[in-house]
Order: structure tokens, then sequence, then C-alpha cells
């Protein structure tokens, strides 16, 4: 029973020591990696999905972020949406689209090398803006662009 | 099942272009069947991992809102034609694949 103890200890202990390491930025992304933040991807508040997958702050908004995405997307389904980050040191490019039953759609870390740049194509239920944030620094940057939908991306 | 990934990285002026294409329902657990009512249950991506020797580079969390057989593009430095870039994904149930290229 004691050894029990012990080693419920060791692992507590081992624990703490990792959530402190990862929020001093010493592991390697890989291992964070792992926990896929379910909260923030299910949440319906844009709010609670932000903080949730990128933690609390302030958001500025910055011209220093692009978005490339189209005035009308005549498919939901299907929204090509593009992102250049010319803010030095970005760490992550958040895409949200707050209308959308669950507002966080895609978190993209960038690793060692990787440019302030991505692209992909989303749903969107209907017309909605188009959040991007993006992690730089620890700080929080924003951009928006509204997207009208014609036709819902979420089945019907 | 290594099909179902297609990745194609160009190097240009020591940035190299990644372009990706995944073929995956991306089901996002609010469509009806249309016939009984019962919601098709969600079936996504949820962590696409891109590694240039043993580097990630890219590493992306997904939710249900990536379109059906999802496209990804990004750009990264510190490759050379030649290389070789590693692909893989996993998805809400635990399916996974991968893919490796080499980076013309």
């Amino acid at each position: 029973m004691n050894t029990k103890r012990r080693s419920f200890l060791k692992s507590s202990a081992a624990a703490g020591a990792f959530g402190v390491a990862v929020s001093a930025g010493l592991i390697a992304p890989r291992a964070v990696l792992a926990a896929w933040p379910k909260a923030a991807f299910e949440s319906a508040d844009t709010n609670e999905a932000i903080s949730g997958s990128l933690g609390s702050g302030s958001i500025t908004e910055s011209s220093d972020i692009a978005l490339k995405a189209p005035e009308i997307a005549e498919n939901g389904a299907v929204v090509p949406i593009t992102v250049t980050s010319k803010i030095a040191g970005t760490e992550s490019i958040s895409i949200l689209i707050p209308k959308n039953p669950t507002p966080l759609t895609a978190t993209f870390k960038m690793g060692s090398g990787a440019e302030g740049f991505v692209s992909t194509r989303v749903k969107m239920s209907k017309t909605s803006d188009v959040l991007v944030v993006v992690k730089a620094g620890g700080k929080l940057y924003s951009t928006k662009k509204e997207v009208k939908v014609t036709i819902g991306g979420c089945g019907g | 099942m290594a099909k179902s990934i297609k990745v194609r990285a160009k190097v240009k002026g020591g940035v190299t272009v990644v372009k990706a294409l995944i073929s995956h329902a991306m089901e996002t657990g609010q469509r009806k069947n249309k016939k009984t009512g019962e919601k098709f249950p969600a079936h996504f991506i949820q962590e696409v991992t891109c590694s240039h020797n043993g580097n990630n580079v890219l590493m992306a969390d997904w939710g249900t809102a990536i379109s059906k057989n999802p496209y990804l593009s990004f750009k990264f430095s510190g490759a050379s034609a030649g290389d070789t870039l590693k692909m893989s994904w996993v998805d809400n149930k635990g399916e996974s694949d991968s893919v490796e290229a080499k980076i013309k």
C-alpha cells in the first residue's frame, strides 16, 4: 500500500513538473499536440473557444494579418480561406467562424521554420464573419472578414 | 491506407511550399439522415502533423468545420530539394494515416 502511495505521489509530481515545463515552453510541441482541445472545439461561444484553445488575454486587431476569403460563397461547404501573418514570431493561426454551431474551426501551430501562412477550405453554415486569431510572442492578434453564404455547409 | 493523402512540396528561393489533399468524410455530426431523422455520427480529422527531418513544421488541430476532403497549404524554410516530408493525420475515431513525399 505504501509503495502505491509512493508511486502516486511520484506521478503527480511528474505531472506537475510537466505542466510547468509546457507552460514555460520547454517541451517540444509534439507532446502538447496530444491534447486536442475538446472543450474549445465543442464550445458554441466564440470567446470561450478562443480562451480554451489559445489562452485568455486581450486581443488586438492587427493589419499585419491578411485574410483572403471570398465576399460571397456560393457553396458554404467549401469556402477557401488563406491567411498570411506578417507578425514576427507567429506561433499559431486559428480560424473561427462565430455563427457556426461550433465556432472554432482550426488551429495551425507553426513549428520550426514555418512561415505565417496557411491555406485551407472550411464549412460555413450561414453568412458570418471569419475571424482569424494569431498568437505571436504570447499575445493575440486578430482580423476578420465577412463572407456571405448563399447555401449553408452543414447539411439541412 | 496510405492513399488518403496527396502531398506536393516544392522549394523555391529557400521556401518550401507544401500543398496537401486528404480524402476524408469530415462528418460534422450535425447532418441528418433524411429517411430516419437520425444524425450521422461525427467523423473528422482532429490532428494533422507535418514534419521535415524529424522537426515538426506544422501541427494543426481541426474541428468539424474543415471541408470534406480537406485541402491544406503552408510554407516553411530550411528544406532543400530531395528531402523527405512526412505528413500524418488522426481522426476522432482513432483512425490515422501518414505519407512521405520527396521535396522537389
